[in-house]
């Protein structure tokens, strides 16, 4: 439709272009007789093509961004989220909703987690107003909700009795909410723990406790490393959310931080530096081969393969090597809290989150969708569809008493909730501090201080620079970003 | 081995005079052929494997050693379309023709100008515009993304169209200038002298002549636009979304993606490569913007 | 070719004026030269000036506006604090160490891979040169890698070949003996520089080959009867031969790759020296989300270029008037 649309409009402009090009090209030979009529038509050439040229450009083009509504009410919404396999899930399920709700659909605008960071802050931040919902973790929400810049759902969801949003996960839900108000809706909750194969480990005579130290993962590891299985797979992957997330959780867990709480940079503490060393050195020993191209995506294929004998990453992998269908492994992974040093607990805290920006013209539509995506129906329409492995973790308390869910997660549901209950994202290492955050400090410069100290810290993975200059640049950016607070 | 020996043999003198020399002209010849193809074979190998594999069904995409007879399957190309690849082909599609014809339509008067109707100063214009093609575009994108946000040009194929014209108006000048600097003085002058008009004596006179280097300049256009990431990455987010920035989004969080990524690549070069491949003259003539003939 | 069109056109040409002919001539010297000169000047304006504007308005109007920004303090993560900055933007620039060491990554990146791609089309020039059995086929294959959409190569060249476990690369090094390769961690500058060669060498090919073909086989041939081998042959007419179009391949590829962003994005997101100057740029922009110090590190950029720019320019212009190119 939109093509034959397109060539009647050439024709017409053409027409009209026709006249003025030589309305144009006249002046110069004023003396002479106007141009034969085949001239005319040559000429007209260039213009229609001109012409027929925007108008291609321009049919595809028309709407421009952002949630549109036509003439019939119908209203498109552009969702951009982070391409993890729960939010391929919501995509692929997304036709239940549309049935449910005639005249609205649903585009999803999927990115690896660096590009849709860059993609939708840039797009926040402007006003860009491109996308109606977004997915954004734990570490955005507080800040964004500051700016202003995301709807508030506190009273859309309060006043659906059958939605329960006090069901809603406490502890992300919790980090949401900005002044008892709610920005964003938990899609899933993770924390982080130990992830390892039994039949690798047991074969080697090791034993996991519920409860395991660093140095008993550590060690662990360099035994059953070998050329066909890594010892334990950990994030190399530059980006504040990738390596920096588990390295982050170590050193605090090594007794270092980021800030004290009077926003003094503490990188250049020993504690640090021990915590960045032990990680890096249990990655060069017993690690992922390639640690700088390794993120969780990679290792959850490494994982599922098994080709890692041990994980510490999101919670939430678990669920996704328990599935048959794409995971090697499923039946055959312990689940453990994520090793410590000198704390109790190691494990960090996040959630994807829906929130709808505050430029959405399709508010009304957008919450309807944030509302089905995180409801109890949800999760069985997930459970039933895709397998109950698949349900959404840690983002309604309720999950957690589906009798299916129960028993198909029997092995890292229950030990799930109980990290999530046990960490405390005021206070997750020795020193207090003056924001609530785990493996992420919660302050806007943070995530442009963590990724340049994470592609830093590549070049210590490979041995092209020592930690210390690089820890060093890091104390200093680490300053200028605590001073702006 | 015997063919290379011209005709009857006459003497064997003759024969034991001649046949080493030739045979090792004739071997030099075959090592020199192998060692060619394998080069060639070698250098085109990233693309074939990017199309076989894209053949593959997902679980012998990645394997160990690889598979190089896998069971050939069209599956991962439907899965790419599946997953609604073609609006962004036809995005892609709009952005770079469309942007092709505009920056064809003002390049060709500008080189016109500069080429064959008497300029003062051909070198300023050409200068400043060969320029702007240094500039790093990553310089000034914020004001670009600002502005454009501003007029409500984002995630638009016209205005990514419109920016394309821009990255590409000063090869498709300074390309046109080279190839109507060969349009021989006389005939223009013959033209004028006829009192042909200006239209008659670019449309009926120069333009037939240098139709090849409107095409190889076209054709580069298309192929610079085509493949354009940065731009199309950072200004569209869902409806105008282009090609390139798609592609990444095959790889995949879930088991494995090789297949698929493989196939939305092989997808996404193919107007491209086909075009390139059958019009190489002018691909050759366009790279080198005009300057060989 | 133009030989051909020159037999051609005076036909188009005439066919359609001739009956004026005369009065058409009798105008033109019955009109002031003066007057007819000025007019000629105006169509050329007329002619020139839509595409100047065009690219005043779509290049030149946002780099003031990045002048401008280059001197505000604005975070988009904080809206609430804009304001003036003075030299500020310019004195955090110039006080961090990224913008050096992007400069030289990018004349690493750049630099390698133009003198990579050079050597290796002369090499690929020379071979394809030569006629032998499916030489065509052999040359459009060989042209494919520069048609191929920078993003695919990108992004096959990082999971399929050079991928530590499954990628080609390994595979065939491990057919050698040589353990696996860490691309990515202990070499993500060669990979993209790899990936630029492999994508320039063909673009570099096919102006060295169109340089091959134009020597004149009668002096080839004489080097041949006077008894000049072919090594001889080649470094003492050819290669002065090639000169200019080396050149030429030289300053087209150093202008196309300056701005190399694709390979760093998909690839190694900056690490291990390969953060180009174009990435750089980005990245400060939308990942610091430091308006103004991304607008200074732009300028910046800009005044580096523009001296960069202006020398090659020149040697531009030089090459292509000594082919008589500018001289019309």
């Amino acid at each position: 439709m939109c093509l034959a649309a397109g060539r009647a409009i050439t024709t017409r402009e053409a027409g009209r272009t026709t006249t003025k090009g030589r309305a144009m090209t006249l002046t110069p030979r004023t003396t002479r007789k106007p141009a034969t009529r085949r001239g005319m038509v040559r000429g007209a050439i260039p213009a229609a093509l001109t012409a027929g040229a925007l108008v291609l450009a321009g049919c595809a083009g028309a709407g421009g961004g952002g949630g549109t509504t036509d003439g019939d009410g119908a209203v498109e919404l552009t969702l951009a989220t982070v391409n993890n396999p729960q939010m391929k899930d919501m995509e692929e399920l997304k036709s239940h909703f549309e049935d449910e709700h005639p005249g609205i659909t649903v585009n999803f605008v999927q990115m690896e987690e660096n590009d849709l960071r860059d993609a939708v802050t840039k797009d926040i931040a402007t006003g860009g107003g491109q996308y109606d919902i977004v997915t954004i973790g734990s570490y955005e929400v507080p800040i964004w909700a500051q700016n202003g810049w995301l709807t508030d759902l506190t009273e859309p969801l309060a006043s659906d009795a059958a939605y329960d949003a006090d069901d809603l996960f406490a502890p992300v839900k919790d980090v949401v909410s900005a002044d008892g108000k709610l920005y964003a809706v938990p899609f899933y909750g993770e924390s982080s723990m130990l992830m390892y194969n039994k039949e690798i480990l047991d074969d080697a005579g090791i034993e996991v406790s519920e409860h395991p130290t660093w140095d008993e993962v550590a060690d662990a590891a360099r035994e059953v490393d070998s050329g066909k299985v890594d010892g334990i797979c950990l994030r190399g992957k530059p980006g504040w959310g990738e390596v920096m997330a588990p390295m982050t959780t170590v050193v605090q867990t090594f007794g270092g931080t980021w800030f004290d709480a009077d926003w003094n940079a503490r990188v250049s503490d020993p504690e640090f530096a021990e915590g960045v060393q032990f990680y890096v050195d249990l990655v060069n020993d017993a690690g992922p081969a390639d640690p700088v191209s390794t993120g969780f995506t990679e290792c959850l294929n490494t994982v599922s393969q098994g080709k890692a004998a041990m994980w510490v990453d999101a919670t939430v992998a678990a669920g996704l090597l328990e599935d048959p269908e794409t995971s090697a492994v499923a039946g055959k992974m312990g689940y453990a809290h994520a090793p410590v040093h000198k704390t109790q607990e190691s494990g960090w805290l996040w959630s994807w989150n829906l929130a709808i920006p505050g430029t959405t013209q399709e508010r009304e539509a957008a919450i309807e969708f944030v509302k089905w995506a995180t409801s109890k129906e949800y999760h069985q329409l997930v459970g039933e569809e895709l397998g109950w492995t698949r349900v959404p973790p840690g983002a309604r308390q309720s999950t957690y008493d589906i009798p299916e869910y129960v028993q198909a997660a029997e092995s890292f549901a229950p030990i799930t909730q109980d990290i999530m209950l046990s960490v405390d994202p005021t206070k997750p290492g020795l020193h207090e501090q003056s924001w609530t955050g785990i493996q992420y400090v919660t302050i806007p410069e943070f995530q442009d201080l963590g990724n340049q100290v994470s592609q830093d810290l590549s070049d210590v993975f490979s041995g092209r620079s020592e930690l210390g200059p690089v820890l060093d640049r890091a104390q200093q950016l680490a300053q200028a970003a605590g001073e702006a607070q | 081995m015997t063919s290379i020996l011209p005709g009857p043999v006459t003497t064997r003198a003759r024969q034991a005079a001649r046949r080493p020399r030739a045979v090792t002209r004739r071997t030099r010849d075959l090592l020199l052929t192998t060692v060619t193809w394998l080069a060639v074979l070698a250098f085109f190998f990233p693309v074939l494997w990017m199309v076989l594999t894209a053949f593959k069904p997902e679980n012998q995409a990645a394997t160990l050693p690889p598979t190089f007879w896998p069971d050939v399957t069209l599956d991962r190309f439907a899965a790419v379309f599946e997953r609604g690849m073609t609006p962004y082909l036809i995005n892609s599609a709009s952005a770079s023709i469309g942007s092709t014809l505009l920056v064809l339509a003002l390049a060709i008067p500008a080189a016109y100008a500069l080429s064959i109707r008497p300029v003062r100063n051909v070198r300023d214009p050409l200068f400043f515009l060969i320029s702007t093609k240094f500039m790093p575009v990553a310089a000034s994108i914020i004001p670009v993304y600002l502005l454009l946000q501003s007029v409500g040009g984002l995630d638009n194929v016209t205005w990514l169209t419109i920016l394309y014209v821009g990255v590409n108006l000063p090869i498709a000048v300074w390309m046109m200038r080279s190839f109507l600097a060969e349009v021989p003085r006389e005939i223009i002058e013959a033209a004028q002298m006829d009192g042909a008009g200006l239209r008659t004596e670019i449309f009926r006179v120069v333009l037939p002549i240098v139709l090849p280097g409107v095409a190889a300049a076209g054709l580069i256009c298309f192929i610079f636009a085509w493949n354009e990431f940065f731009l199309a990455n950072l200004l569209t987010s869902q409806i105008a979304r282009t090609t390139p920035p798609v592609l990444g989004s095959f790889v995949d969080g879930r088991g494995q993606f090789l297949s698929i990524l493989s196939a939305a690549s092989t997808v996404a070069i193919i107007p491209v490569v086909i075009a390139g491949w059958v019009a190489q003259k002018q691909l050759v003539r366009g790279l080198a913007m005009g300057a060989i003939k | 070719m133009t030989a051909r069109a020159a037999a051609a056109v005076p036909g188009t040409a005439t066919r359609g004026t001739t009956p004026r002919a005369p009065a058409a001539a009798a105008r033109a010297t019955t009109r002031p030269a003066s007057s007819r000169r000025r007019q000629d000047l105006l169509v050329s304006r007329a002619l020139l000036w839509p595409a100047l504007v065009v690219a005043v308005v779509l290049t030149q109007v946002p780099m003031l506006a990045t002048v401008y920004y280059s001197f505000q303090e604005w975070n988009l993560l904080r809206p609430g604090q804009r304001g003036f900055a003075g030299f500020g933007n310019y004195a955090k620039v110039l006080s961090d160490g990224s913008f050096l060491s992007s400069l030289g990554s990018t004349v690493l990146v750049t630099g390698s891979a133009v003198v990579g791609a050079t050597l290796l089309g002369l090499l690929f020039a020379v071979l394809l040169d030569r006629k032998f059995a499916g030489r065509s086929v052999a040359r459009t294959l060989m042209i494919t890698p520069f048609l191929v959409m920078p993003a695919a190569a990108a992004l096959i060249w990082k999971w399929s070949i050079l991928d530590v476990t499954y990628g080609m690369a390994n595979w065939f090094l491990s057919l050698v003996g040589i353990g696996p390769v860490a691309w990515n961690t202990e070499l993500p500058a060669l990979t993209v520089i790899a990936v630029l060669i492999w994508q320039y060498t063909p673009f570099a090919m096919l102006i060295l080959l169109a340089g091959l073909q134009s020597q004149s086989r009668e002096v080839l041939e004489a080097a041949g009867v006077d008894g000049a081998g072919p090594w001889r042959t080649f470094t003492a007419i050819t290669l002065p031969h090639l000169r200019q179009y080396v050149e030429i391949t030289v300053l087209l590829a150093t202008i196309l790759l300056l701005q190399v962003f694709d390979p760093v994005a998909i690839m190694t997101k900056g690490t291990g020296g390969s953060k180009t100057l174009s990435y750089l740029l980005y990245e400060r922009a939308f990942v610091g989300l430091e308006v103004g110090e991304a607008a200074a590190y732009g300028v910046m950029t800009v005044i580096v270029t523009i001296l960069v720019a202006t020398v090659a320019l020149r040697t531009l212009f030089k090459v292509f008037s000594a082919e008589g190119l500018m001289n019309r």
